[in-house]
Order: structure tokens, then sequence, then C-alpha cells
């Protein structure tokens, strides 16, 4: 055995969903070869068929959808032709998927020891004693702590990280040939999720599996894959082992989507990101010839809206495969995307001072008997940071951490247990909305996370936007109110007819556009933007936040951008405050938090977040645990029961001192000063001469083709 | 009925091109607010005359219905328009329409007195006197069929507001429990629940003999009996609903709650609302039907369904003259059975988009 033979080969397969607008191609010649123990990620924005393929894969298409061309080979074996009977047997035993919501997988009324032997007893026939016995070895595979408490868990009593390595265990119980991962960790926090991607590593190593691996994040495909496709509107655009797309990206789509990320080196006033424009194509209305066509700075009438429009070689013979009829005339070097620089914004005077916040809630919990006893939940502990006009300020932590609780007693819709939160002359700490005046109200506005729930689906967007404006006495005239929406809309690069549309008519990234719109629209003095990109895809994810800053710096907003991905907070903010179970763990300016000293869970976040940049070097560090309760929280420093510096009998007793480093660069931690500047960077990058640290070092890193 | 406003409107259409076509003539007719001038056109006459002819006199009495004409055509029209992708909504709205086009032209057809006694016994399509009774006439020698077809008016008409007004309870309930939680909520729960736990029967009669027979008891029995279980749909729509950013932008606006509950609320939770109304409004229709053959809703001699199957009752037990209850009780199922199909047909596209 010379050559071994591919696991999985998809050959032109085309897959096509039935509507009522009729058929739809959802997947159009797509090509795939995975080898045994080969790590292959799909990556692609949503709507581009990543999934589809995957379901494909399982035939699990449903009713509306169809394979219409092409073939896949499971072991040589043509999957269109098989029998039911013969789908069934391979699928759970040869192929597994692991889905993105790991509640969704696993049934809720069965105990997960029940759950994982059915898996080897239904496929291997063998005696229900070794298969539980199986299952709890596995489990231990996956890393999780105490497995046989786990054995004896139904699902919803354990945490969303450990349902995901059940899901993962009981898709390797039956030793598959095969593994799909479908977006695996998106539900799950960074730590969470690094752990996870950890695991999903070793999986190929381990038990010589070969896994898909779909994903709309970069980061998380040079983590865990070999090779990777890159689908742009239901077609593989560009194809070949990581290095060589990464590095060497052929196709203007890689180009466009890795310029919209902010890798370290991006820097929103020297090097903004540069967003691809225009908008995806309806799979019913793609253009002729290149489906990237309008969107793409190189379009040549005559060659690229023509068909067929195969996948041509990069070299002769290299696996490195693109779909573009130009890539050879690209001169790559100089088609570098245009930085627009800007001034840096000076920041003014201060405009929010926070000073000790606490909100605590108590909850009430009944016990079998008459008597309940009161529990406190510290959503917000003595938080403490100084806002200035212009100014960007991260919150970061992931969720639990009390960022959203700070939101609400800042918009005064909760009242604050204790401390103050200083705008201008006013405390607003205990003044509920109601009792706010027009003025105090207008000056905070709020951008949300969701946008299919930041607009009411039944009305359109402009009384949505005019409503804003009339409220806040902007104007009252209805002319004038008009003309304002329209100009909001200019503002926010809508066309103006979209005023009379509903959202439902609009995508993602437009709809976040109207909250923004709708949050400039009372001139706010300080905006509070709760993740108002995360559920954006990452090409318009670029447009959005470059638009957020394109008004903050016409108005001279402050803006309080709440956070979990610290890429974005790195390109965006001036200052950064890092919470944990409702403390501040560290804070301080942007470049400050991304160099050493770390705080210990700054250092983890930094190490978690995945960098879509082959050059980039980090420190592994794998946090264990999962977050603690905010009810029940550690006595000590909240960290500690996860910290890898944790020091018995000081950390886990004593609340950490605040460390004062830099000019307000503030590290709440029990380490003493020499030990956290003696910490090494996170993120280094290779081919850098010096070894420098992460901050200087992001000036050189710059994802640039050679 | 006020279904046809807000479902007017094409389903979830894709982005239109910017320069949209001239509108046709259907349209037009289509827009939210042409519907709601046309179901006020056909409505506001036709109760007018029912419920108020009587202090008004026999001639305001026929000509108010004169504009409800129109509108009632014109809005059948739009309905299976905007609904021909289901069938079964079709067939219900024709139903229903059927009836709602009789209650509007009654005066106007070539009809007998419905109270004139010409023939008694007389079986169905016999001539008689010197009048062709194509339905058979009742035991007094009343035409059936102009009893039948001046009939459906107080029905159609004692319904819907009943239904109607049972809603704008329930649903100002609904939002108060659901939004402003708390012990707005237990409160209205408890009081829901305790009218909940009796008989609705029990319950109409309860009231209708302490308040007297008339129509308008009706409708606060209606609404006694209607108003919990709307309150609670509208209030599990508002409990899902005000989670929503959109309700927090709202409140971070400084937005008055009876504004967010009116404004912000109301129109998303309307699908199950609608739905439900069509179903409540073959359920009235039922109840009231029954309270007038119970004699505690409408009085005679007027002609009612109800009150014919209650005269009919007696002399029908023969063969030969069941046609007397075998008429108005099929054309209480015909119009039950319309308002329930479009229920269906609206919730079967509802699930499609």
């Amino acid at each position: 055995m010379t050559e071994p033979s591919p696991v999985l080969e998809c050959r032109n397969l085309s897959i096509s969903y039935y509507t009522r607008a009729g058929e739809v191609p959802a997947v159009v010649d797509f090509n795939l070869k995975l080898m045994p123990g080969e790590a292959h990620g799909i990556v692609g924005e949503s709507g581009c068929g990543k999934s589809t393929v995957a379901l494909a894969i399982m035939n699990y298409l449903g009713k509306n959808g169809a394979i219409v061309g092409g073939k896949i080979l499971f072991e040589g074996a043509d999957m269109r032709t098989m029998s039911e009977e013969q789908l069934r047997q391979i699928r759970g035993s040869k192929i597994a998927m692991v889905y993105q919501e790991p509640m969704a997988s696993l049934n809720p009324s069965m105990r997960i020891s029940e759950q994982l032997a059915e898996v080897p007893i239904y496929h291997e026939g063998i005696a229900r004693a070794e298969a539980l016995a199986r299952s709890e070895a596995l489990l231990e595979q996956v890393r999780i702590p105490d497995p046989k408490r786990i054995m004896n868990s139904y699902p919803h009593q354990i945490s969303g990280g450990q349902q995901q390595r059940v899901v993962i265990a009981m898709a390797l119980l039956s030793k598959p040939k095969l593994l799909l991962l479908d977006e695996p960790t998106t539900a799950l926090d960074v730590t969470v999720e690094a752990g996870i991607v950890e695991l999903i590593k070793e999986i190929s190593q381990t038990f010589g599996t070969s896994l898909i691996y779909i994903s709309h994040n970069l980061g998380l495909i040079v983590e865990t894959c070999n090779r990777v496709t890159v689908m742009y509107s239901g077609e593989a655009v560009e194809t070949g082992d990581i290095r060589s797309v990464f590095n060497d990206m052929r196709h203007p789509y890689t180009r466009g989507l890795f310029n919209s990320i902010p890798v370290p080196g991006a820097d929103k006033n020297a090097r903004p990101l540069v967003a691809i424009r225009g908008q995806l194509p309806l799979p019913y209305a793609r253009p002729q010839g290149c489906y990237f066509g309008p969107r793409c700075d190189h379009f040549a009438a005559g060659i690229c809206d023509k068909r067929p429009l195969p996948m041509h070689p990069v070299e002769p013979n290299s696996s490195h495969a693109v779909r573009c009829e130009r890539f050879r005339e690209i001169d790559w070097d100089a088609a570098k995307p245009k930085h627009i620089e800007r001034e840096p914004v000076a920041p003014g005077h201060m405009v929010l001072h926070v000073d000790d916040l606490t909100k605590h809630y108590t909850i009430e919990s009944r016990a079998a008997l008459l008597v309940g006893s009161k529990k406190t939940v510290k959503a917000n502990e003595k938080i403490t940071f100084r806002a200035h006009e212009a100014e960007t300020i991260a919150i970061v932590g992931e969720s639990g951490c009390g960022k959203s609780t700070f939101a609400k007693v800042l918009m005064g819709l909760e009242d604050a247990t204790g401390g103050k939160v200083q705008l201008g002359d006013l405390n607003l700490a205990n003044l509920p909305v109601q009792q706010r005046d027009q003025g105090t109200i207008s000056r905070l506005q709020m951008i949300f996370q969701n946008p299919f729930d930041t607009l009411n689906p039944s009305h359109t967007v402009g009384s949505q936007i005019a409503r804003v404006i009339r409220k806040f006495g902007r104007e009252r005239d209805a002319k004038k109110v008009e003309e304002r929406v329209n100009e909001l809309l200019d503002i926010v690069k809508l066309p103006r007819d979209f005023a009379k549309r509903r959202p439902r008519q609009l995508s993602g990234g437009q709809k976040q556009r109207v909250g923004i719109a709708r949050a400039f629209a009372g001139d706010p003095k300080i905006v509070v933007a709760d993740e108002p990109v995360s559920a954006l895809d990452v090409s318009v994810q670029a447009a959005v936040t470059g638009l957020l800053m394109d008004i903050q710096r016409n108005n001279r907003t402050t803006l309080l951008f709440i956070s979990h991905d610290l890429s974005v907070v790195r390109y965006l903010a001036d200052r950064v405050v890092v919470m944990y179970l409702g403390q501040i763990m560290e804070k301080g300016a942007t470049e400050e938090i991304f160099s050493p000293p770390y705080h210990p869970y700054t250092e983890a976040l930094l190490s978690a977040v995945p960098i879509a940049d082959t050059r980039v070097r980090k420190r592994k560090i794998v946090l264990q645990g999962e977050m603690p309760s905010p009810s029940n929280p550690p006595k000590g420093c909240p960290f500690s029961t996860r910290c890898l510096y944790m020091m018995k009998g000081v950390c886990d007793t004593i609340p950490p001192p605040q460390r004062t480093f830099a000019h307000r660069h503030v590290i709440a931690c029990h380490l003493d000063e020499a030990t956290l500047k003696a910490m090494e960077p996170v993120i280094t990058v290779e081919d850098d001469a010096a070894p420098s640290h992460a901050s200087s070092a992001t000036a050189e890193a710059i994802p640039s083709a050679p | 009925m006020a279904s046809v406003e807000v479902l007017a409107t094409p389903p979830a259409a894709p982005p239109v091109a910017a320069a949209a076509p001239p509108l046709t003539l259907l349209k037009r007719l289509q827009r939210p607010r042409v519907c709601i001038a046309l179901l006020l056109l056909m409505w506001l006459p036709l109760t007018a005359s029912v419920m108020f002819g009587g202090y008004l006199g026999d001639a305001f009495k026929t000509w108010v219905l004169l504009p409800a004409i129109p509108a009632t055509i014109l809005l059948y029209v739009v309905a299976v328009a905007s609904w021909r992708e289901s069938p079964i909504a079709i067939i219900g709205v024709s139903l229903v329409f059927f009836w709602l086009i009789a209650a509007v032209t009654v005066p106007f057809l070539p009809l007998v007195d419905p109270n004139k006694p010409i023939a008694p016994f007389t079986g169905v399509g016999i001539e008689k006197n010197g009048h062709l009774f194509l339905l058979g006439a009742d035991f007094k020698g009343r035409d059936m069929l102009s009893r039948v077809l001046w009939g459906c008016q107080r029905v159609l008409v004692w319904g819907v507001t009943a239904t109607l007004v049972a809603y704008v309870v329930g649903s100002m309930l609904g939002l108060m429990a659901g939004y402003l939680a708390k012990w707005w909520d237990q409160v209205i729960s408890f009081i829901a629940n305790v009218l909940l736990s009796f008989p609705v029967m029990v319950l109409f009669i309860l009231i209708l003999n302490y308040l007297g027979a008339s129509g308008f008891n009706i409708v606060i029995a209606v609404t006694f009996a209607s108003a919990p279980a709307i309150m609670r749909i509208v209030r599990g729509l508002t409990l899902d609903t005000k989670t929503r950013d959109y309700i927090f932008a709202a409140q971070t606006r400084g937005e008055h709650p009876l504004r967010i509950m009116i404004y912000e609320l109301l129109p998303n939770a309307r699908g199950p609302i609608i739905v439900d109304a069509c179903l409540r409004l073959g359920y009235t229709t039922v109840a009231i039907t029954t309270l007038t053959f119970l004699g505690l809703g409408l009085q005679p001699p007027d002609p009612d369904w109800g009150l014919m199957i209650k005269e009919a009752a007696k002399v029908a037990m023969l063969w030969k003259f069941s046609y007397m209850l075998l008429i108005p009780a099929l054309s209480v199922s015909s119009l039950i059975l319309g308002f329930n199909l479009m229920a269906d047909g609206l919730r079967e596209m509802s699930l499609r988009d």
C-alpha cells in the first residue's frame, strides 16, 4: 500500500433546495478529497453552503433538498447509490457529526451514561456493562473531570463546555473514520472554546479520525486544520493546504475576507480594515459568470462574466487551486488594499465617571418548607473607571461576567446597590430611566447585539428612527423629521428608500446599520454598544465597525464597547476594562493590556482568541474548569478557581490587591510586581527579527502576500 | 375579520427593486389603510342598522346599508387575492363572505317580510298563496329563506362585536399581566383562573339571568367567558416578546409602559391572535345561538338562527318538517366552518413563511 486511499471524496457535488421560488442551487460543483487522519476546514460566510455540504455527506438534506449532481465517495463507495439500510450502518458508526448547539444534540430526559452507551450497544452489539465502561473511559479521554459524576448526570446539570465534550465523546465512541464538526464552539465562551479546540486537534492524532471542520472563523481553521476550502455563495473559490492558502491567497474573495478581519497589526487609525463592498448575492439572484464578480476589484468584462468557471491549480500539480480566471494576471503585491489613514482622535474632557459601582441581586430560594433562604448574586462588584469624550472603552469578559448588568444600570433599567455613576454633575446610579429628564436619556444610547432582535418587525425602518428623533425633541415638524431620517440613513450608508421597508426585508448587517442610525438619532454623548458586530459575518463586521468609528469620529461620541472578542477590541479600543465574575481584573490602555504585565485571566483570554495568521505564535494557556456561578463566587480572587498561578491560602481567601503599573494601568492580582512584569508575551509573530513583545510586533505583522 | 388588514400585505416579499412598478387597482386595495377603510365602511353601517335600527326608523335601517355593499364585495376580492396561496383559506373566506354579503344586501333583495305569516307548514320548493317558498315555510307560515338571510345579520353583528370586545379586554389584561408582571400578573392571572374554572354555559346563564337577556348583555357575558383565555394567550406572547432588544431599546428611550405595550408589543402578537380570533368567532357564534335557543339571548319575533332552531325544535320531530331545523342549523355550521377554515388557512400560511 503505497498511496492511502481517501476516506471521503466529493466529486463535482451539486446540491439544490426546492422552495416555492423554484429550484435554488445551494452548492455547485464542490470537490473535496479527505485523506485518513487529515483535518479539512470549510470556511465561509453564512449562506455560502458550508453546512449543506456536511448535511449532504450525512444524507440529512431533508425533504426539500437533494443532491442533483456529482458523487460522494465514502471509502471508495458511492453514497448516493447505497440503500437506506447501508447508510444507517455507516452513519453513527463510520461517520459522526457534532453540531453547534450541544444542548440540542443531547436528549434532556436521558442520563449521559445511557446516551453514550447506546452508541456501541446499537452499532457493535456489545454488552451494556462493557459499553458503559468504554463510555466512561472515553469521557476521560475528552478530559472531562470526574467522569463518574458526569455519567450519572442529566444534560442540563452540566455546563455548555462539558456538554460539547460529551457530544464529541459520543461521536468518537463508535471509532468513526470521519467526524464532521459544524461550528462546534460557536455557542461557547472563548476560554472554553480554547479547550475544545485543543481536544479537536488531538482527535485525529489519538483516534486516526479524519475531520471536516466547518466554521466561519478563519482563526479556528488555522488552529485545527491541515487543509482548507474557502466557499462563497455555494462554490468553493479556493482550496489548498492551510499555509499556502493563508499566505499566498490567490482569490480576490479570500483576500477580501482576510482584509476584513482584525489580525494583530490592524489599527483603526493607521491601518483600518477594508470591508468587501456590496452584498452576498441571494441564491436565486446570482450573477452570470463569477459569483464574486460584482464585488471584485479585478472584475473584467468578457472574462469574469462567463461560465464555466473551473478550479485552476495555482502551480502545476499543486493541490492549491482557485476558481478565478484572472489570478495569474493580478499583481498580488500591487493589489494590496488601500488603507485610508486617519488622524488619531485626541480624547477630550471626562464625560463618565463610574465609581465603586456595585449591583447585587437577591434571589429568594424557597426551601422545601416555609422559610426561604436569601442568596445574593454579585453581578457587579466595585466597578471603577473613567471615560473621556471621543474615547472608545472596551469592556471585555465572557458570559456571566456582569457586563450586561452594568449596561442595564447605566441605562437606568436597574438601580445600583452602591457606588456612583457620574455623568457630568448627575449621579445616575439610583436614577431610573423614568425619572431621568429627556436630555439625560438622549445623551446615553445603546446599540444591541442581535441584529434580528434590535428592530421591531412590525414597524418600518423609517418610523423607528423617526420615533427617536421625535421622542428626544430633536425635530417636531414632520418634514424635518423625514429629512433627518434620510440624513441618518445616508450616514449609515443605506439607500434612502429603506425608510419605507420593514426589518424582515433587510439583511443582518443592514439591520445593524439601522440600529446604529437609531442610536445616533438623538445625538448621544455616550453610546453603549453591546457586542454590536459579534453576530455578523466577518466581511460585514468590518463595514459596521468602520461605520461606527466614522460616526464616533465626527460626533466625538464616547463609545462603551462591550465585547468578548479581543481581536476586535484590540483593533478599535483606546482603553480596555477586563471583567470576570462582576469584578474588574485589569484595566488600562489597549497596548498595556495586550503586552505584559498581564493579569493571569487576560493572559488566558489572549491565548484563547483564535488568530487567522499562520505567522502568529501563541503561548498555549488552556484554563481548566468553568466559570463559577455568580451566586456562589469564590472567597478571595474570583479567578482563583481556574488560575494557573493560584497560591493556596492567599488567592482563595483574600481579595486581590490593586496593583498600579503604568499610568492608569491597574491589575487586581496577588502575584507580586516582579512576577507579573516577568511574564512573557502571549502573542508573538514569526519572521520578526527582534523578539519583541506583542504590542510592538503588531506594527510588522501585516497579512501581506510575499 | 380584522385579519384582512394585517395579512393583506404579501408575506415575506423579497426586496423590491428600487423603482416600484405602478400600482394596479388590486395592489392599491391591498394597502392596509384602504383595507381598514373598507372594513369600517362595511362594519359601521351593518352595526348601526342591526343594533340601533330600532331607534332610528325603518328607512334609516335600510338605506344605511347601501355603502356597505360595494365595500363588502371589494373586501372579498382583496381577501381572495391576498390568500390565493391557500385553498383552505379561500373556501373559509368564501363561506364567511357569503353571509356577510347576505347581511348587507338583505333589505334590497326581493324577499317577503320575514315576520309575515303566509302559509304554515309549506314544504321546500312549493308555491302556496301566491308565493314560492324556496326553502319552505315555518310553523307560522313565515318564509324560511327570508328568515335565514335576515337572521344572519344579528348573528354576525352580535357575534363579531362580542368577540371584538372580549379581545380588547383580554388583550389589554394580557399585555398588563405579561409586561408589567409582578403583582399585576398575580392579580389578573388569579381572576382569570377563577373565571376559567366555571363551565362556560354556567357562567353565561349566571350573567344573563342577573343582567337580563339582551344583545348588549350577551356581549358582556361573552367577554367574561372569553377574555380570560385571550388574556392567557396574549400574556404568553408578551412574556416572549418583552425580552427582545427592541423592547429594551424602547425602555432605554424612556417610553411610557402603555406605549410599549400597544405600539411595540401588541403588533408582534398579532399572528397567533388573528388565528385564535377566527376560531373564537366560531365559538361565540355557537354560544349566541345556544343562548337564543335557551331563551336567554335575542328576543323574538325578529329572525335569528338560534331562535329559529328553538321554534322549530318541537315540530321538527316529524321527518317531514325537519327542514325547519336543518336550514338554520346548516347556516350556523357553514358560518362557523368558514371561520375555522379561515383560521386553518392563515395558520398554514404563517407556517410556510
